[in-house]
Order: structure tokens, then sequence, then C-alpha cells
């Protein structure tokens, strides 16, 4: 399979690698995907709570390259977005930025699904 | 050292230079039909067929005469199981086969499913093996043919054909065995291995594509064999077609060349698969062998690399040709049948890497391939959330996961 040079850069340089401490009230975690079905991504947001602004995220992803690469910049577009801004993000975004071919898109589906779950578990800390 | 390197040797194999030498008079000068009798070409195609019907009769220690060539294995299984089942069918409609044969040999069996026949899938163990007592258990008097297949070519497993041609032989139930990934790589004779018909494949030797054979047995018992492409009657009637005479030469010189350097190749081909897998397991926690160690091709090396998915891992190492049980390899997204069918779990079947050495891999290369893999699966690990998970003690069959209801 020939991957966009977009999906090659995030797999050799994946941003925002890492981990946040997922106690803190701050910091929302998102696990979605399954090890069974070949993906599984851990998206992890640090939201300021006056202006919830999304200072930091780190991610980690079992996946083939094109889950990386969207992964990875799942991270790079909720930095500095606030969470209203970033729940607009649509995997269709994705699919278009890293020119993914039909049969990764649920990639982009997951990596959506990571940012709203993430959200989630922050929001739950809040109510 | 030249990159990449090719190190997928079960998928095919590069055409030996000599074989290539043997062939290319056939293409141009001696370009006769073989079935022409009354002309100097047509004797020259010929002879040369004839003399490379013996090279690869030699090579499985099996009489020229009962050599059928094809266009390859896909047809030699084809022609083994449906000219078997049309030729006996009075006899019976009963066939056994098992969960990790190739496609051809699995969707063969369906179709003849489709028209009345009984077909028995018998599973294997989770080295890869089919049990013989599993095996006598599924005999009936209404079974035509058993068609186990030699050395598996994800796993490289090799099956005890020899007892389950005894077996068979002992029931009167003819025994084919898809020896293609066997054939020139261990030994294989079909009177020490009871084996009353065979598929072989050159382009698995170092021959060309497009050509492979079918062992048909002409005596204890005769085999007979209802044609599936009917025609001019070639090859004593049993696959019509103008015979691919420069192909069939080239096979013949790989039959020979494989046969004569037989020891010799297994040996090394053992030794750098040894070394491969020593390295690998040295350097990286949590690796596993998919199939039986000792009962295996020397070139095979199936391991999965936990918490690493397969595909991810070969974009990694893109300058080395090797494959992947991993579903986003294929089409299908399901991962490997033959690795589940061995009890591989769906999670570790996506994290496996198929090695095949081959007759052209060095030392150097074998070196090269273990470091990057080494390399890039200790990266991906460190951006693996399942490796941080089951650093911290997590039971990952114990996590309820999001994605899990879907499937």
């Amino acid at each position: 399979m020939a991957y966009s040079e977009k999906v090659i850069d995030h797999y050799n340089n994946p941003r925002n690698v890492g981990a946040l401490p997922k106690e803190d009230t701050d910091v929302g975690t998102g696990l979605v995907g399954a090890p069974e079905c070949g993906d599984v991504m851990k998206l992890q947001i640090k939201v300021n709570a006056e202006t919830e602004v999304i200072e930091d995220a780190k991610f980690k992803t079992f996946g083939c390259g094109s889950a990386i690469a969207s992964s990875s910049l799942a991270t790079e577009w909720v930095k500095g977005k606030t969470i209203a801004e970033a729940l607009e993000i649509k995997n269709t975004d994705i699919v278009k930025e890293l020119s993914l071919p039909p049969v990764k898109i649920h990639c982009s589906v997951l990596a959506e699904d990571a940012i709203k779950a993430a959200i989630s578990d922050w929001k739950k800390k809040h109510d | 050292m030249k990159l990449p390197i090719y190190m997928d040797n079960h998928a095919t194999t590069p055409l030996d230079p000599r074989v290539l030498d043997a062939m290319m008079p056939y293409f141009t000068e001696k370009f006769g039909n073989a079935a022409s009798r009354n002309h100097t070409f047509g004797f020259d195609a010929e002879n040369a067929v004839e003399q490379a019907r013996k090279q690869v009769a030699a090579l499985i220690g099996a009489d020229h005469r009962e050599i059928v060539f094809t266009s390859g294995a896909t047809e030699s299984d084809n022609l083994a199981i449906k000219g078997v089942a049309a030729m006996y069918r009075e006899k019976g409609n009963h066939i056994i086969t098992c969960v990790t044969e190739h496609k051809a040999i699995l969707d063969s069996c369906k179709h003849l499913e489709k028209e009345g026949y009984k077909v028995t899938f018998l599973p294997v163990d989770d080295k890869g093996l089919v049990s013989l007592d599993d095996l006598r258990a599924a005999i009936t008097d209404q079974t035509i043919l058993i068609t186990i297949m030699a050395a598996n070519n994800e796993v490289g497993v090799v099956q005890d054909v020899q007892a389950i041609g005894k077996i068979a032989r002992e029931r009167g139930v003819l025994f084919h065995t898809d020896a293609v990934q066997a054939a020139g790589k261990i030994p294989f004779n079909v009177n020490d291995l009871n084996v009353d018909l065979a598929s072989l494949s050159a382009h698995k030797m170092y021959g060309p594509k497009g050509v492979g054979a079918l062992y048909v047995r002409r005596r204890n018992p005769r085999v007979l064999l209802t044609p599936i492409i009917d025609g001019g009657g070639h090859e004593r009637g049993m696959r019509s077609g103008t015979l691919n005479v420069p192909g069939i030469v080239g096979f013949g010189k790989a039959a020979q060349i494989a046969h004569e350097e037989l020891d010799k190749e297994m040996a090394e081909m053992f030794r750098l698969r040894e070394k491969l897998r020593a390295t690998l397991e040295r350097e990286l926690d949590e690796v596993y062998i998919n199939g039986d160690l000792k009962k295996r091709l020397p070139g095979n090396l199936n391991m999965s690399f936990a918490y690493v998915e397969g595909e991810s891992l070969l974009m990694g190492i893109n300058d080395v040709a090797v494959s992947s049980g991993s579903a986003c390899t294929s089409a299908s997204l399901e991962p490997s049948y033959v690795l589940k069918a061995l009890g591989v779990g769906e999670d570790l079947a996506h994290t496996s890497i198929r090695f095949g050495i081959g007759r052209f891999n060095t030392e150097e290369e074998v070196d090269y391939v273990a470091k990057r893999v080494i390399d890039v699966v200790r990266r991906l690990r460190e951006l693996s959330p399942l490796y941080e998970m089951a650093k911290e003690g997590i039971d990952l069959k114990s996590v309820q996961w999001a994605a899990a209801e879907q499937h």
C-alpha cells in the first residue's frame, strides 16, 4: 500500500507522543478501539477549566501507520482549541488532510472518537 | 549489501540465474510446439520437456511418467481435488482436508460441497499440526480423498505426511498433498511418504512463474483423474493445452538444482533462521513464535511482536520485504485464518510477521533485518498504549474495549 507523504511524516515523526497524569482533574483521557481489531488509540487532553482551552494533548496508538498518523494529527489539531471547537473536528477532515484511502477511513473515525472520549472524560470530572 | 532486502520467499522466489540460462534458448531459436511430432522444432521442444519431466520426477522420487505439467500449483490443486472427486464419484462423496490449507485447496473443496460432496475440515492444534486420531476418526466408507498440505505457507509447519499417507493407504483412500512449500526445501519423496498426488510449483523453488506440476501415482495404487481442462489431450489426457516449454525447462533446471543442493541449502537456511530467531528473542521481550518450531521449514520464522501492529511494523522496515498476518495488509480486515486456526488470539495475530529466508539471503542481510526489526519494535512500543498498560500491570483481557461491540 502506498502511503501519502503526510502519513509517512506523522509515522516517522509522531507529534505529542506520551502520557498525561490521568487522575488529574484537568486531564481527560479517551481510550478507543480494541486489540482484536488491530487499533487502539489513547488520546489525552489537559484543559484550562476557566477558558475551556485545551492546553496540551498527548497520544499513544497501537495500529497501522494511518492510525498513528490520524491520532498524531488529532493531538496537533486539538491543542489551543476550546472544547467546543475540538468537538467540531470531523473524521472527514482527517481523511482529507492525510489523503487516507477508503480502507483506512476507520482510522480517522477512531481518531474522532478518541477526541470525543477524552472530552467526555474531562467533562465527567467537572460535572 | 543491496537494499531493499527480499525476505518473503514463501510468496515467491527470485529466478536462479542458472535457471534463466537454461530457459533462454526455448524462447527464441528452440521455440517449437512440443506436440509437433513431424519436424525438428517439435522434437527439440519435446526432448526438452521430457528431460525436465525427469528432473522434476527425480526431485520427489517419482517416475517421469507420473508428472503432469500445469500452469501452477493452484491448477494442480484444482485438478487433484476436482479430478479425483469426479473420477471416483461412484465410490464415494467424502473428502477430508484441514483448516490451514491454502485457498486453492479450501475453495476447491467448498466448490465440491456445492455440488453435493461432503467435506471434513480437520482442525489443527496450537502448533499447527493435524491430529492423526482426528484423521482416522473422520474417514468413512464414503471417503475418496484426503488432502493435507506438506508444509504450511504462513507458519512453515511440516505435517507428518508419512503417517497421514500410511493411514490413507491402510484405509484405501487416495492421499493428495500440496507440497508447494516443501518440495525442494526439505526431503520429499512420494514413495517414502505414501503420497498418491502432490502439487508442485516452480516459482517457489527459484524457477519461473506460471508453471507447476501434479504428481499422479501410476501404480499401487494407480490414480485416475477426470481432466478439468478439455482440448488436445496433452499430458496423457490429464491436462490439455500447449506446453509452456521455456517454463517447463526452467522448472526442470530449478528442480535439479534444488535436488542437488538440498542438504547444503537446508543447513544454511536453518543456520540463518536460527540466528534471526535467537537475535530477536534475545533483544525483545514478549515475542512469540507461531507454529511448531521443530516441525518447521528451515527458512521460515513466523513471529508475533506483542503490542506492535504488523502493518505499522512493516512500514517501519520499509527496506525489507516480509509479510504480515495483520488484517491491515489484506482487503478483508480479518487477520490470518491460519493463525486463527492455531488459536493465536486476534490481538497477537495483528502483530505477526512472516520471515521467509531463501537461497540468496546472506548473513549480513539477516543481521540487518534483525537490527531494523528490533529498532522499530522498540520505537513502536514506546508509542503503544497497550505496551504501556501491560507494563503498568493491567490485564488487557480484562479491559472493556469500546470498539469490541462493533465486531
